[in-house]
């Protein structure tokens, strides 16, 4: 079988295997190394060691899907979490040590896989082997005798009719005096188990080296906005290693609107989000507009890419005014969710405009509620008492230093705080429409109301959301699914389809009665195969026995 | 009494149901040692002789001969046995009204009972009986029985006291076919990989007591006599567990689909995903190790044994204290 000779099914290698072997020079040193390296143990040791080394990576964070927690362990751990980073601890999948177990692995899996393909193509035109002398001793011996008048090249024969309608590959051996057919099936469980090997590499390879193809990107939308998709219009864009942005298809997605449906009818789960859904439109280069929705578990198909849902909020629009009543800042701000019932953080810069630069921290209630000791929160994620309370700096907002800062974040150290908990002009605190004077005669800030002409104490449209949408473009992704599918199939067939030799033999006993043998012999696991002996050699003695009764003359008694 | 009520009753009286049965299974086990006592008393050493004889002649003959059905060829031959059938019994009903609470569930929530943790264990271990019934009707491995109901009436046990959850809507990350599919095959595949589990033990717990037949020491397992062999279990196991490793590949293909449209991307390496992925690469290594000479018997059936800790461990463990993506234990 060119199996491995540690196999269960091969021969036993001759013995003195590696210990007492006379000189092996280069060449046999290099030979045995590679016989080691595709032998089962080998495979087994690496597969049990590949399972071990995937271990560490889910006790600690790892970079690839939680930075974030990579971020904070350090925090937490500064001294231990250095030395875990120096043996790539929080980058486990594309460590060294775990890429080269797998890559061992994978070099055992060809080295083992071409011989068995070249012997099994073999197989598949040879003709099945020779009827062993002795059947007894194989497996389901079973004997019976030919009905009188049968010979034993006819019983052979009818046999061999059998045992093709069964799908097997048949030869026949005539001996003086006694007739065999051997027969062999179930070529497909070796066939599945090749395609199942070749399918696994194949799935290395495209996994391996289909993201260096693709990309992917964040933009957050905020209802009412475009986005065309080009380079400069990504909040944040990862090229793989071998994408080129011309291969970006311009279209154009507009985010319409933003519906969010919360739980109310059952009080054990009031508030929990039912359902996303940003309803978009989609207009390809030089062609029609159209509608399509993202939601949670549905991305959006078009222009070669993927878009997904990812997170969504609240996106205040604040207007902020000199004192002359001049616009010097006006958009619909994204603040990110802090909990369950999107109490939720922004921040405004306006450098420009004002006497000082000025910062504004804000926070959004959606529905704003009042603990005990005075301090707001949010009790439903809806907009039922919308609120929002801005906390006033002015200074250096470091935007001239040449170092990028975040949209979403402002150091106030270096600020003076005007209007704070803690200083002596409490934040200020608007409900949608209203309009405040910043502190020291700055100017003022406006909530603005978006839905201006909804009956009073209606806020439901009064402050647009966002959503904030991942875009992916992966171009192997149909072939990782055609390798799956091959794994799979070939899994199947080899576990189930059961691959076995039968023989059957008529030996011509000197009384001129024709004694039939029936055997088998399982090439792998086979649980049925004794059963089939028997449902053979049954099916067998019937099949005679109905054309010796045709053929044979009745006897006069 | 709301739905979701009646289905918490069906379920405590589907746990009482199954600690009886638990318990007729665990006298019929105290029965087969004592039957063993008996049959050796006048022909004991006979008797012994003749398996030791059968295990000697084991590697040449046995070893191509599989058959199909589950081969009588345990030391003591063990009669008809009236606890045994208060045991099916009993398990069988315990299955009924463990059906009928995961049905309810469902019917309350509006949706496939099968969300939460308190509801994977319900489901999971639904299945885990379903497979053990009807494996039982191609098979007498009813000597599992003190397992199968043990195992499902501590795992019900931690679901329903530990994990217990009202009843929710699907957060929108959760509404999706693959849920359906994906957790479904998963907690099925579990239910093939209990039973190889429990194969595998009874098979190294015989094949200990195979070595010790002939010597002096006799073990204290007296039922073990009244069970297939070693090399039988270790076929039932081996056939059990293939089935559970196919389910668990589809498991893996199925989530991996389900996280392209969730996520968008179909592996990542989340805590949940890795340890798929180690349970599957540990029955690949277990299916390997059969293929392997010198690996195959007790060797092997480590393998198998530390594959289902894995599977406890994912969902026992990785599902409640990791932190990742698959964070909806609904704790
Ligand atoms: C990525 C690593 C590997 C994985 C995940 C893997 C997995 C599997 C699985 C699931 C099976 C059982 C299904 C079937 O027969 O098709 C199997 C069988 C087999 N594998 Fe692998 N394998 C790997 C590497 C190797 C290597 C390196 C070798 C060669 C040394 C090898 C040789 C075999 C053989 C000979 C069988 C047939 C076993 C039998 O006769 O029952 N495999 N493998």
């Amino acid at each position: 079988m060119s199996r491995p000779s540690d196999h269960i099914d091969s021969a036993p290698a001759p013995s003195g295997d590696g210990i007492s072997q006379p000189k092996l020079g280069f060449v046999g040193t290099l030979r045995w190394f590679w016989r080691q390296l595709t032998s089962m143990r080998t495979a087994l040791f690496l597969l049990l060691l590949l399972a071990i080394a995937a271990v560490p990576g889910s006790l600690v964070p790892q970079r690839s899907s939680d930075p974030n927690g990579v971020t904070q362990y350090f925090a937490d751990n500064p001294d231990l979490a250095p030395i875990l980073d120096k043996i790539q601890a929080f980058d486990v999948y594309a460590s060294a040590w775990f890429s080269s177990i797998y890559l061992l692995l994978f070099v055992s899996l060809i080295g083992c896989v071409i011989p068995r393909t070249k012997h099994h193509l073999q197989a598949l035109r040879a003709k099945p082997p020779k009827t062993p002398a002795r059947l007894a001793r194989l497996a389901g011996f079973t004997t019976r005798s030919a009905p009188a008048g049968t010979d034993a090249a006819t019983a052979v024969a009818s046999a061999r009719t059998l045992l093709k309608q069964g799908r097997y590959r048949v030869a026949l051996f005539d001996g003086p005096k006694e007739f065999s057919a051997s027969a062999e099936r179930g070529y497909m469980r070796e066939t599945g188990n090749l395609v199942f090997h070749s399918a696994l590499v194949g799935l290395l390879v495209v996994v391996g080296f289909g993201s260096g193809f693709g990309f992917s990107g964040q933009r957050v939308l905020v209802e009412g906005q475009t986005f065309v998709n080009t380079l400069l219009a990504y909040d944040s864009f990862n090229p793989g290693r071998f994408f080129n942005d011309t291969e970006l298809d311009p279209y154009t997605l507009t985010l319409d609107d933003f519906e969010v449906s919360y739980e109310t009818a059952n009080l054990e789960a009031f508030g929990q989000p039912v359902d996303f859904t940003a309803g978009v439109t989609v207009t390809p280069r030089g062609g029609d507009a159209k509608d399509g929705a993202v939601r949670v578990n549905d991305p959006l198909r078009t222009g070669g890419t993927s878009v997904y849902l990812l997170g969504n909020g609240y996106a205040p629009t604040i207007t902020v005014k000199d004192p002359e009543g001049t616009v010097v800042f006006t958009d619909s701000v994204p603040f990110l969710p802090q909990d369950a019932n999107l109490t939720s953080l922004g921040i405004v810069k306006v450098p420009d405009g004002l006497a000082d630069q000025v910062g504004l921290v804000g926070f959004f209630y959606p529905t704003q509620d009042e603990t005990t000791t005075g301090s707001y929160f949010s009790s439903f994620p809806d907009l039922e008492y919308p609120v929002l309370t801005l906390n006033v700096y002015a200074g250096d907002l470091g935007l001239d230093d040449g170092v990028p800062t975040s949209v979403y974040a402002l150091d106030t150290d270096t600020m003076e705080p005007l209007a704070t908990r803690t200083s002596d002009i409490k934040p200020l605190e608007l409900k949608p429409g209203e309009t405040q004077e910043l502190p020291n005669g700055l100017g003022s800030v406006t909530f603005e109301n978006a839905s201006p002409d909804a009956a009073a104490g209606d806020y439901s449209d009064s402050v647009p959301r966002f959503a904030s949408f991942d875009i992916h473009h992966d171009p192997t992704q149909g072939w990782v699914l055609l390798f799956a599918v091959l794994v799979l199939g070939g899994l199947l067939t080899s576990l189930f389809v059961p691959r076995r030799r039968l023989w059957v033999k008529a030996v011509e006993q000197a009384d001129g009665s024709v004694r039939l043998e029936y055997a088998g012999l399982a090439r792998g696991e086979d649980p049925g195969l004794e059963s089939a002996v028997t449902a053979l050699a049954d099916r067998h003695a019937a099949l005679l026995e109905r054309s010796a009764s045709v053929v044979k003359p009745v006897e006069p008694a | 009494m709301n739905l979701n009520e009646l289905s918490i009753l069906s379920l405590y009286s589907a746990m009482a149901v199954y600690a009886l049965a638990f318990i007729a299974f665990a006298i019929d086990l105290a029965k087969r040692s004592s039957a063993v006592d008996s049959a050796e008393r006048p022909a004991g050493a006979a008797d012994e002789a003749s398996v030791a004889g059968a295990v000697a002649a084991g590697s040449t003959t046995t070893l191509t001969r599989i058959s199909a059905r589950i081969a009588n060829d345990a030391a003591t031959p063990y009669g008809r046995s009236a606890s045994l059938r208060v045991g099916v019994s009993l398990i069988v009903l315990a299955w009924g009204l463990h059906l009928v609470a995961a049905v309810l569930r469902g019917i309350a929530a509006e949706r496939v009972p099968w969300a939460n943790m308190y509801e994977f264990a319900m489901t999971g271990t639904l299945l885990i009986v379903t497979v053990f019934l009807i494996v039982l009707t191609r098979t007498d491995l009813r000597f599992l029985g003190t397992f199968v109901s043990g195992l499902v009436l501590i795992l019900l046990g931690i679901g329903a006291l530990q994990y217990y959850v009202e009843v929710a809507p699907l957060p929108p990350a959760l509404q999706s076919v693959w849920l359906v599919i994906h957790v479904f095959v998963a907690s099925l595949g579990t239910g093939f990989f209990a039973l190889g589990f429990a194969l595998s033990f009874v098979q190294l717990l015989q094949a200990r007591r195979e070595e010790r037949v002939g010597t002096a020491k006799p073990g204290r397992l007296k039922f073990l006599q009244t069970l297939p062999s070693a090399f039988t279990l270790e076929n039932l196991a081996y056939r059990v567990n293939i089935i559970g490793f196919i389910l668990w590949t589809f498991t893996l293909m199925a989530g991996s689909i389900w996280a392209e449209r969730a996520w968008g991307r179909y592996w990542g390496w989340d805590t949940k995903e890795v340890w798929t992925f180690i349970i599957w690469v540990i029955y690949a290594g277990y299916i390997h190790a059969r293929a392997t000479r010198g690996w195959r018997g007790s060797r092997s059936a480590w393998l198998a044994i530390i594959g289902f800790a894995a599977v406890m461990f994912n969902f026992g463990i990785v599902n409640v204290f990791f932190k990742g993506l698959h964070a909806y234990s609904g704790l």
